[in-house]
């Protein structure tokens, strides 16, 4: 075990893969533009290349690549760039298994940072996960720790299908135990981060830490949460979310994307649908105010779910019964 | 480039008469069997001398890519044409189990990759293939074919300037005919309306660009072969613009269901009434010519030349009788492949 940063750790997830398999690619935007890069040095410029700003051609190409036998990972930076190619991401990299009647695979990895609400404004804050969740044929990953970091991106770079990895920008130097050697974390398998009998609480990327931050101060309280990271949202795990709410029977969904565009109100959907039974009260959602995240650092903090917030829809739930 | 030999100019024709069967095949089940083709089908009759000339230089290890207009390619490339004209009706034996249709066939053991619905969105899908050639140092190269309403799109923009700038083995085949479904190459392309080859938009990004009569088989061969050539070597890729002539309307009706399909007019003659321009391209149609031509310099008989048409005649009426008999696909065979 090694106490890695979380972007270090999804290097070394991408550094094990490139090692031990010599058809995977590592492009974008910034990079490689030196012989002293890392991955430049490790795999060579045929597998390691900068790409202009060109994001439609960037994932396209990936597109081809997979197709043509390779395993592309795109380094995207942020999430809102693929809103550029939004067609290569959503309309052809999933679409081409199905159409061609199972004749090729599609191999490859979109990695893009998310969620940066720390002064960057409108336009690099945004929490697209949800927009992604539901189309056939992507899945998609968001990690929460660093061992998951390395664990999924390894994972995402063998998978035979395209995977949106989403790595939060806010726990890009946050530190965490990461495995030495061969790390690989199973897609469609939730974790329990803090287990707990009165409230379950579901939550993605930095909003997990939120999450566990609240359960601590609704312990004070004599409240006892339990924490749900589904870690990947396509496959989603329901089955570890059902079980926990039938043992607390409460739900609260938390997620960072303004309310009609969640991973939590799908999941609050599902739960509904599955596990109606086990509720004493109904589902609350605690998601971004339905605003653009604003610039000014009082207005972002207000628009973003914080441990307050969380822990009064915890109360509200646990003062219901049913 | 070596010209193309008797066999091999006959081994032309024969293709181009099966591209061309198999279109008309396509067009009449909208009479014969109403119904039994759904959704939207784009023919490529006037431009399969584009299509043979350029394919023609197509190896083993190559591949080859292209748009929603999509039936010539794999038929040169050795597909099934059974398979194929059961994919078009939706069937159990359609090359893609009924799942992708006229719009999508692919045939990846024949190196026909994939197709994009989405207008210039599979021209970067050939640059990555090309990338995938390149780290295999073995020559090959990757056909990209698209229109010439593609070249108004980011995704050529984006590609061709990383394709030249890694000089990648891929050949870029711009079909140009004319239209893009209602409007004029004048209409929304400022070289074309400035008068200019759309081939020069090669020089913005540093690519050799040409414009070849896509209607003459063997300078369409001449000129691929060059840019396949240079591809082969490492040089990088070259934009070729082949002017064609759509001779039918860009698809069948858009209609909901229940109002049969069928084809309508061309748009030249049913949107600008421009019969002339219209019956000057079905005078100069290049299969009829290119079949005249052989038959005159004496490289095949009208006899011989008759009973490739029979022959080819003969597999696509099986090939429409095959994919009406074939059986629709099992309900549950929707939720297969969706991941691998």
């Amino acid at each position: 075990m090694a106490q890695l940063p979380f972007i270090a750790a999804i290097d070394a997830g991408i550094h094990q893969e490139m090692k031990r398999d010599s058809s995977v690619l590592y492009f974008g935007q910034n990079l490689a533009t030196t012989e002293n890069h890392d991955f430049v040095k490790a795999y060579g410029h045929d597998r390691v290349r900068v790409t202009p700003i060109s994001e439609t051609a960037e994932i396209g190409m990936a597109v081809g690549a997979a197709m043509a036998g390779l395993r592309p990972v795109v380094e995207l930076y942020m999430a809102e760039f693929m809103l550029v190619a939004m067609d290569q991401v959503v309309n052809e990299a999933p679409r081409f298994r199905y159409m061609s009647g199972g004749q090729v695979k599609v191999p490859l990895v979109l990695k893009a940072g998310f969620g940066f609400a720390c002064g960057w404004a409108g336009q690099h804050t945004g929490s697209l996960t949800a927009l992604f969740m539901g189309v056939p044929g992507l899945k998609v990953v968001v990690p929460s720790t660093a061992a998951d970091a390395k664990g999924l991106m390894a994972t995402s770079i063998r998978d035979d299908n395209p995977v949106v990895f989403l790595h939060h920008y806010l726990l890009t130097l946050e530190h965490g135990e990461v495995p030495d050697g061969e790390h690989l974390v199973p897609f469609g398998q939730a974790t329990v981060r803090r287990t707990g009998t009165d409230v379950t609480i579901v939550s993605t990327g930095w909003m997990v830490n939120r999450a566990l931050a609240a359960a601590e101060l609704l312990a004070a309280e004599g409240i006892q949460a339990e924490v749900i990271d589904p870690r990947t949202v396509a496959p989603l795990d329901l089955d570890t979310i059902l079980k926990s709410v039938a043992k607390t029977g409460r739900l609260v969904v938390v997620d960072q994307a303004p309310r009609h565009a969640t991973v939590g109100g799908i999941i609050a959907a599902d739960v509904v649908e599955h596990g109606f039974e086990s509720l004493k009260a109904p589902i609350l959602q605690v998601n971004a105010r339905d605003a653009t995240v604003p610039y000014s650092e009082p207005l972002e903090a207000y628009v973003i779910p914080d441990e307050a917030r969380i822990c009064a829809a915890v109360r509200k739930v646990c003062k219901t019964a049913r | 480039m070596s010209v193309p030999s008797a066999d091999q100019q006959i081994e032309m024709l024969t293709q181009m008469l099966r591209i061309r069967e198999f279109e008309e095949r396509v067009k009449r089940t909208f009479t014969d069997y109403p119904g039994v083709i759904r959704g939207h089908t784009h023919l490529a009759d006037g431009a399969e001398a584009s299509i043979v000339g350029s394919l023609s230089h197509f190896k083993k290890g190559d591949a080859a890519l292209a748009t929603y207009r999509c039936h010539g390619y794999p038929i040169v490339l050795g597909s099934d044409t059974r398979a194929m004209m059961a994919e078009i009706l939706g069937r159990a034996d359609g090359l893609c189990k009924g799942l992708g249709g006229s719009m999508h066939l692919t045939d990846v053991k024949n190196g026909f990759l994939g197709t994009s619905g989405i207008v210039g969105a599979g021209i970067p899908h050939a640059a990555g293939a090309a990338w995938a050639a390149q780290i295999r140092k073995k020559g090959e190269v990757v056909f990209c074919f698209f229109g010439d309403g593609a070249s108004k799109q980011g995704a050529f923009a984006e590609t061709l300037n990383i394709a030249s700038l890694w000089k990648l083995p891929v050949i870029f085949v711009m079909e140009n005919n004319g239209y893009n479904v209602v409007t004029t190459s004048a209409q929304e392309d400022a070289n074309a309306a400035a008068g200019q080859p759309l081939a020069i938009k090669a020089t913005s990004f540093a690519m050799p660009g040409v414009t070849v009569d896509g209607t003459d088989p063997l300078a369409v061969a001449a000129t691929v072969g060059e840019a396949v050539a240079l591809a082969r070597q490492g040089g990088g890729p070259t934009l070729v613009e082949s002017k064609v002539y759509r001779l039918s309307a860009h698809g069948n009706i858009i209609a909901p269901p229940g109002v049969p399909l069928h084809y309508p007019e061309h748009e030249a003659i049913a949107v600008f009434g421009k019969r002339e321009e219209y019956e000057a391209a079905l005078r100069g149609d290049p299969v009829p010519r290119f079949r005249g031509m052989l038959v005159q310099n004496g490289t095949l008989t009208a006899a011989a030349a008759d009973a490739i048409t029979r022959k080819v005649a003969d597999e696509m009426e099986a090939a429409v009788k095959f994919a009406v008999a074939s059986p629709f696909p099992a309900l549950e065979s929707a939720l297969d492949n969706v991941y691998a």
